[in-house]
């Protein structure tokens, strides 16, 4: 187990590295942040006052060498735009990006799986058509015309909730509801899946023949074998808990992370960006982690192999 | 009265009938072997019986245990049955165990279901049960994971699990198909020395001639989803009057005779959607008439002893006995 979670550690170390490095080089590459920031019609001499503040016209290698140093010491740069710490910057937003995905989260567990499990249960009766039914419709709509199509019923024509900010728990409920729709489909979908698979497995047959209950088969039997391939798709969902609101975000004007990843790559704001990617990088990694961690609880065969006696 | 008795037990799945009316009786103690090729439907049947088919399998007739009847009965009831008067092992010992339990746990469950064996108690019998299959150093395995065991030991592991219910009967689904030769023998020996040991009744499922004839008593065969020959094995292997149960014999190499050609029956079992109007095994019998194509021959009892459901059976004796037996 120490040497499962060891290469694990060790790998998601160096995802992380990788993800900083390419953000890195592709930043710089992809646009001058001097020529954005100050705009086109800046004079040359404010640009190079700018760049020399920054370092841009440094090699890149050079500049890649001092953002490694500046990232050991703890410190993740400052926004180009106000001068404020990149890392408080992104971490003031998270709360309000979590106030949203968790509850999303919440709701995509509770419905989908129950949902999906229910309609393996009761395979080809109406409530299973009813479950694919809605789960496509669920996961084929992309977020921005759902979201669109909710304000435009519940803001626009029935006036029951505001269409954007972030005031009251009202404006948190179209976002959210926004979000969940189509992971619950997802989930709901693979949920049955994986349940159906399981279901037809020879040893489901043994639990049967040996006389349990129906209800102990599904639960102790098929349920802990079925949890295995839906534990790694709500290991993405976690994974996707800071990132994953980007589009939502900004139909409901909602000052989370999303938007600030919005604003500040338009606005080549290296610092922040980079910052931006770490902490999404680390959420993936540590989602990744534990989805690992989960793997080996559920299933023995993925633990490391044990002595023989 | 038979422990169990079957009668014209019927199955279909999607209106494709693939069980036509089986006739069969267990009596508490004996084996019976049932043989066959793949999909003639030996283990439809015993699934059937026990309500163990999907969903979407239709059955019908009759299945009765000492007089209860089984088929349409209230789903607890059936639950009784399962595992504490009747158990069943499959063929795939491996992924008939559960990855994710522990082999102890998944014997105690049996334990405390039919027994009402908890904690220390169940533990202690789930060792002696693997002890009893054979299963060495078994205090210290019995919370190992079924991965952790070879093919043969997880066979050995599902008759623990199925001999703790101290079933009557226990349904033997072609339990050594999955494993090696060796491993075979030593499955079979077990089964036969537990059965001798405990006094259950057993159906062993088989297409292994030479497996059927070492741990049953009696044996019926079965084609296309019906049984076509039963009798004593003795009888059945020294004169087998079904050109099904012939030709079955007449493909078996024969280790001290003169190098031959194989005789294999030609042609392949038929579809069951498709099924010849008389005697299923018609097209591929070498002794078929025009009368055998369009008519249904029952199983009778014939004056050499044994059933046999064909119009001009085999009646010349062969020592099919000792070659199965090779």
């Amino acid at each position: 187990m120490a040497t499962y979670l060891l290469t694990r550690l060790l790998r998601a170390f160096l995802t992380i590295v990788l993800v900083m490095t390419f953000a890195f080089v592709v930043l710089r590459l992809s646009g001058d942040p001097a020529q954005i920031m100050l705009g086109p019609d800046a004079p040359q001499d404010a640009i190079d006052a700018f760049r020399a503040r920054w370092g841009l016209d440094d090699p890149l290698w050079k500049q890649y060498l001092a953002y490694l140093q500046q990232l050991l010491n703890g410190d993740f740069g400052v926004s180009m735009r106000d001068g404020s710490p990149a890392l408080a910057l992104v971490m003031e937003r998270v709360p309000a990006t979590l106030a949203l995905t968790l509850p999303a989260l919440m709701l995509k567990l509770c419905i989908g799986i129950p949902a999906g499990v229910y309609a393996a249960l009761h395979r080809e009766s109406i409530a299973d058509r009813g479950v694919i039914l809605l789960s496509i419709f669920g996961f084929t709509i992309p977020s921005f015309v759902l979201g669109l199509v909710l304000v435009l019923i519940f803001a626009v024509t029935l006036d029951w909730l505001p269409s954007g900010g972030q005031d009251t728990w009202r404006h948190a409920i179209l976002p959210i509801a926004t979000l969940s729709i189509g992971g619950i489909g997802i989930l709901a979908r693979f949920s049955r899946s994986a349940m159906i698979e399981v279901l037809g497995q020879p040893y489901i047959r043994t639990a049967m023949a040996k006389g349990l209950p129906w209800r102990d088969v599904v639960w102790k039997h098929a349920l802990p074998n079925a949890a295995v391939p839906i534990v790694t798709l709500v290991g993405f969902m976690v994974g996707a808990l800071i990132a994953g609101a980007v589009v939502v975000e900004s139909i409901f004007s909602w000052p989370g992370v999303g938007r600030l990843i919005v604003v500040s790559v338009s606005n080549r704001d290296l610092a922040v960006v980079q910052c931006l990617l770490l902490v999404i990088a680390a959420s993936m990694v540590v989602a990744n982690l534990l989805v690992d961690l989960a793997y080996g609880l559920l299933d023995p065969r993925l633990r490391a192999a044990r002595p023989a006696h | 009265m038979s422990f169990v008795s079957l009668r014209d037990l019927r199955v279909s799945f999607d209106g494709v009938p693939v069980l036509h009316g089986i006739d069969l009786d267990i009596a508490k103690g004996e084996a019976v072997g049932l043989v066959g090729e793949s999909g003639c439907g030996k283990s439809v049947t015993w699934l059937a019986a026990l309500g163990l088919l999907p969903g979407k399998a239709r059955v019908s007739g009759s299945v009765r245990l000492e007089g209860e009847e089984l088929i349409g009965a209230p789903r607890p009831a059936v639950e009784k049955v399962r595992g504490a008067r009747i158990a069943m092992i499959f063929q795939d010992p491996s992924s008939s165990l559960n990855p994710v339990h522990r082999v102890g746990r998944q014997i105690g469950e049996s334990l405390r279901l039919h027994r009402g064996l908890r904690g220390a108690a169940a533990r202690e019998e789930a060792i002696r049960l693997m002890d009893m299959v054979g299963i060495p150093a078994a205090r210290t395995r019995i919370d190992l994971y079924p991965h952790e065991f070879s093919g043969g030991q997880c066979q050995r592991i599902m008759i623990a699990m199925a001999l703790a219910g101290q079933p009557d009967l226990l349904i033997a689904d072609e339990p050594t198909t999955a494993l090696d030769a060796t491993i075979q023998a030593q499955i079979l020996d077990l089964l036969a020395s537990l059965r001798r040991q405990t006094g259950m009744a057993m159906v062993f499922i088989s297409h292994d001639l030479g497996a059927v004839s070492a741990v049953c008593d009696r044996a019926a065969v079965m084609y296309a989803g019906r049984i076509v020959e039963r009798g004593d094995v003795s009888a059945l292997f020294a004169a087998p009057q079904h050109p099904y149960t012939h030709g079955l014999f007449a493909a078996i190499p024969e280790i001290d005779a003169d190098r031959r050609r194989l005789q294999p029956i030609e042609g392949t079992v038929p579809d069951p959607k498709h099924l010849p109007p008389g005697c299923a095994f018609a097209p591929r019998c070498p002794r078929a008439t025009g009368f055998c194509r369009e008519h249904l021959p029952d199983l009778k009892p014939q004056a050499a002893g044994g059933e046999v459901a064909c119009f001009y059976p085999v009646s010349l004796t062969q020592p099919h006995r000792e070659k199965a037996l090779a």
